[in-house]
């Protein structure tokens, strides 16, 4: 099992997006200007300013030539994560339904923040607390995750319509514990995933929850369920 | 018209910043009049801001050397050996003239600045620090919290664009600071020994590219006409010498710059700063005593037109200049397109150690290298200690007479004490995945390291205890970062230092400045602490005084094990509280004082620095043996303060005892070095009795901090600390 992390101009988080990954798997650095996935079995599009995200969040990247790649493998039901930044790709490449917009505190804003698992089966989350598939090593009795999040625009907006067919088709995987909501996203929500299930994106940083020593292992969980699902497909 | 009949008069030499002798003297090293460019050229190198004339003999009597240093001052960075064969790089720089005109550029390209100057050395930037001071931000004044606002989103809207986080830092609000506010940002840089590059150009006939964003012109005359004044009216008028940051194209040259040293493929490299190219190429030069002819019609312009002395002086941001051996320069150039950043060919290097100057074929400027960066005049201090106070009473905002339980809420809701929360949560802490303790877990930033073990990293400065008495203000700054260190474990390795005073010529800031730097020698002397780098920002004054002298004093430390990193909040119910170390409070320059108005005293109670350094280690050792729940320095508003900032950020109550003898008050808020409260087993406590003065206080328990004197007792509920404490959230609607 192998993650390709996605490296833009401006990405800050790939490094540590490829250290979280390769706790569970294997895991490369994708360079922007190629359209080659290196035989990756998941895609994480990571944080950062993608080419300084000038223009609007994610608006450019969208269009670089590992995207072409990215978007057709996840066409063919390949797994995508996007975190924050990459999360704003996803939804410009309208691989992810609704958009960002910016903060209700009109801040950029870097809070340790709690999330409820609302969907727990998930490729995103079997293995979160609540899943299916839950670690043995998350706790049990708390069914909520603790993960930092930093940014200006992660205020998740979609149409009522839209959100109400996400919440009824159960894509709304995340949601901010109440309190938690810094942002102003619609019906709290911190993370969804496409129709299909196989495209997730995410405001919170889970690569930043991987090792006590750095605040939490909360997010770990989220690449363990992908590395779950890939290797469940192909067993 | 002959070239002769454009030659700049005295009068603009003077309207550059030169005095007339100066400019007499330049005359005497060109052996005629200098030209445009050269006059721009000198008038930078001999301002105050980047030849250091009224402060170099001071620095001299600073320690440099340890067994730790492996880079010292003149560098781009101070560097210091972590162990693992890595080096961490770090300095502290000012950005305050800028961030006074324009707060939200202005720091910004103060952290653009400081991060280019670790990674010109080689070091990958891992972490920003800020230290900040600004007016006070209540009433119907708004200027303190425009400046602010405005300095808050530049450092943040750079340091997170670029991935670098922010960890740490200070802020202070006090009069003085009103018309001249400062901005210190200081970073922190990790690099394998083995690649640490210098600045020094070497090699005749090797090739100097300049690389990174294009050259327009922003920022001319920023050193000079900006950074070594006086702030008066018409500082608006200044705007255009401010530079405006660009973090993507920074991010760009610091993966270039750092993927060219990887390759090897560089000689030397030297970021552009104050005076741009200028100064670069001159320092370069005179670093490899060597020459270096440069073309400036080979600059990649932002707009045509901009005349050769225009290029020279631009201090356009995101630039770097390298040498570059003539086989390696295509593997240079062709890495650029790989990190879409630009880089040309500008100039080669010499052996006639004189700076040439070139419109393409034309020779427009021609100067002996060792005229422009080491023949400025140096100018000695004539200090004086003031007859009278310098600095008006604050206006008080406590009753003399209110109660303890008023005063401690008063004090934790106070612009200097409140929490830093909503400065700091604008701020990436965490990228990179380093953070081991982030603001307001623990006194100092704790950031790991490959090996298991961890840097530890503190900034402070508090300027009032150093306009009471600045060689003991100073030598309590020192002594602060240093127990913040000792908090979390960490002993420290060097330190970095911007000295921040007003106008030098004045004899009464001459005598602060000598004082400080005195206090600042010795204590980092007795700290085995040396400075390995810094800077100096002088003619911090307006119409309405000087600010208070601010010799911000940033250290770095290494603690064993990033596992055992201390932090300050009471960690478990039940744990005995002690108080730790020689602690003599006296309310003389308090944080109370200043609420009840009072004038600063003249000069603070002399401190047994033997004292405090066995007291920090005995709080290191234990911290480092994780026998102690918690740890924290005794700062602003003294132990009843301490003690609620361990409550809260423990989320615990504590009930403590406080056998008073008469001074009630000064025990509870009384302010001093060499205190610590700290938790855990009593007898673990007990045991420190034999290496400090103890003195056990209570226990952790309940919702609320209790504290019971001979006089009565004081009581607040932990939701009642929160609510003063969070003071500083109005400031940020």
């Amino acid at each position: 099992m192998k993650f390709g992390v996605l490296q833009f101009p401006g990405s800050c988080d790939e490094v540590d997006a490829l250290e979280a990954a390769r706790r569970v798997a294997d895991a490369e650095l994708l360079w922007h200007g190629e359209r080659d996935l290196k035989g990756a079995d998941a895609v994480v599009v990571p944080g950062g300013f993608s080419y300084g995200d000038y223009l609007r969040a994610g608006a450019i990247a969208r269009f670089a030539p590992v995207m072409e790649a990215v978007i057709e493998f996840a066409r063919d039901g390949g797994l995508v994560l996007g975190i924050c930044n990459g999360f704003q790709v996803l939804c410009e490449a309208r691989l992810l339904p609704g958009a960002l917009l910016g903060n209700a505190n009109r801040r950029f804003t870097f809070r340790q923040v709690e999330l409820d698992v609302v969907n727990g089966a998930t490729d995103f989350t079997r293995a979160c607390p609540g899943g299916s598939e839950q670690l043995a090593s998350t706790d049990r009795s708390a069914a909520r995750l603790s993960i930092p999040a930093k940014h200006s625009w992660g205020r998740y907006y979609a149409e009522e319509r839209t959100l109400d067919e996400l919440e009824s088709g159960g894509q709304v995987v995340l949601r901010y514990a109440p309190g938690h909501n810094f942002n102003g996203s619609l019906r709290d929500i911190a993370g969804v995933r496409n129709e299909a299930g196989n495209v997730f994106g995410l405001m919170p940083h889970p690569e930043h929850a991987v090792d006590e020593l750095t605040g939490s292992t909360d997010g770990l969980c989220i690449f363990e369920s992908m590395r779950l699902a890939v290797e469940g497909v192909r067993v | 018209m002959s070239e002769s009949a454009l030659l700049p008069t005295v009068e603009d030499a003077l309207a550059l910043g030169l005095t007339r002798a100066e400019y007499e003297l330049v005359c005497e090293k060109q052996g005629s009049p200098p030209n445009q460019v050269e006059l721009a050229m000198y008038s930078l190198l001999w301002s105050e801001h980047c030849a250091y004339k009224h402060s170099k003999k001071l620095l001299r009597t600073l320690p440099t050397e340890g067994p730790h240093v492996v880079m010292g001052p003149g560098e781009n960075a101070g560097a210091v050996d972590v162990g693992g064969g890595l080096v961490c790089a770090f300095k502290v720089e000012s950005h305050n003239h800028p961030s006074a005109v324009e707060p939200f550029q202005g720091a910004a390209t103060g952290v653009g600045g400081i991060l280019r100057d670790i990674f010109a050395i080689g070091a990958r930037p891992i972490a920003v620090l800020d230290s900040l001071r600004f007016g006070e931000p209540q009433g119907t004044a708004t200027r303190a919290r425009y400046l602010l606002d405005g300095a808050v989103r530049g450092i943040g809207h750079y340091g997170n664009s670029i991935g670098v986080p922010t960890v740490g830092g200070e802020v202070y609000f006090e009069g003085p600071y009103e018309q001249s506010c400062l901005v210190n940002a200081m970073a922190l840089g990790l690099c394998e020994r083995a690649r640490l590059v210098r600045s020094a150009a070497a090699g005749v006939g090797n090739v100097v590219v300049l690389f990174g964003a294009s050259t327009g012109r922003d920022g001319i005359g920023g050193a000079s006409v900006l950074a070594s004044a006086e702030h008066g009216e018409g500082d608006e008028d200044r705007r255009p010498t401010v530079q405006v940051g660009d973090p993507f194209e920074e991010k760009k040259l610091l993966e270039y710059s750092l993927e060219l040293l990887e390759r090897g493929l560089l000689v030397s490299l030297q970021d552009l700063g104050a005076a741009g190219l200028t100064s670069s190429a001159a320092e370069m030069a005179a670093k490899g005593e060597v020459g270096l002819d440069l073309d400036v019609s080979r600059v990649p312009l932002r707009e045509p037109g901009l005349e050769p002395f225009e290029i020279m002086v631009s201090e356009s941001q995101e630039r770097m200049l390298c040498v570059v051996a003539p086989a390696d320069v295509p593997a240079v150039l062709a890495l650029c397109a790989k990190w879409e950043v630009g880089g040309t060919a500008i100039g080669t290097v010499t052996d006639t150690r004189r700076l040439r100057v070139f419109d393409s074929e034309r020779l427009v400027g021609d100067m002996p290298v060792r005229a422009l960066v080491d023949d400025c005049p140096l100018y000695d201090l004539r200090p004086t200690r003031p007859a009278a106070p310098l600095y008006a009473p604050p206006a008080a905002t406590l009753a003399a007479d209110a109660s303890p339980r008023e005063t401690l809420l008063a004090l934790l809701r106070s612009p200097n004490l409140a929490s830093r929360r909503p400065l700091f949560e604008q701020y990436d802490a965490v990228v990179q995945s380093r953070t081991v303790r982030r603001p307001e877990q623990a006194d100092a930033a704790v950031l790991r390291l490959p090996d298991g073990s961890a840097l530890a990293v503190s900034i402070d400065c508090n300027g009032r205890r150093v306009a009471a008495d600045p060689y003991t203000g100073t030598v309590e700054a020192a002594l602060e970062c240093a127990a913040n260190l000792a908090c979390v474990g960490a002993e420290p390795l060097g330190t970095t230092n911007n000295l921040n005073f007003g106008n030098p010529e004045k004899p009464h800031i001459a005598w602060q400045l000598t004082e400080s730097v005195r206090g600042l020698g010795d204590a980092c002397r007795a700290l085995a602490a040396p400075i390995v780098g810094g800077n100096v920002s002088l003619y911090n004054e307006g119409p309405a005084g000087p600010i208070y002298p601010t010799p911000v004093v940033g250290m770095v430390g290494r603690l064993p094990d990033a596992a055992r990193a201390g932090r300050l909040g009471f960690a478990r119910a039940g744990d005995a509280i002690a108080l730790l170390g020689p602690f003599a409070p006296s309310l003389a320059a308090s944080e109370l004082a200043k609420l009840r108005g009072e004038p600063l005293p003249d000069g603070l109670p002399e401190i047994d620095l033997e004292a405090v350094l066995v007291v920090q280690a005995a709080v290191r050792d234990a911290v480092r043996a994780g026998t102690l729940s918690s740890a924290h320095d005794l700062a602003e508003g003294g132990l009843a303060v301490a003690l609620a900032e361990c409550c809260l950020a423990g989320e615990l109550g504590a009930k403590i005892a406080l056998p008073t003898t008469t001074a009630t008050v000064a025990q509870l808020f009384g302010e001093g070095p060499g205190g610590f409260v700290v938790s855990g087993p009593g007898e673990t406590l007990a045991e420190l009795a034999g290496r400090a003065p103890l003195q056990m206080l209570g226990t952790v328990e309940g919702d609320a901090l209790t504290i019971a004197t001979d006089t009565g007792t004081l009581s607040a509920t932990l939701a009642e600390l929160a609510d003063a404490h969070g003071a500083l959230a109005e400031l940020f609607p």
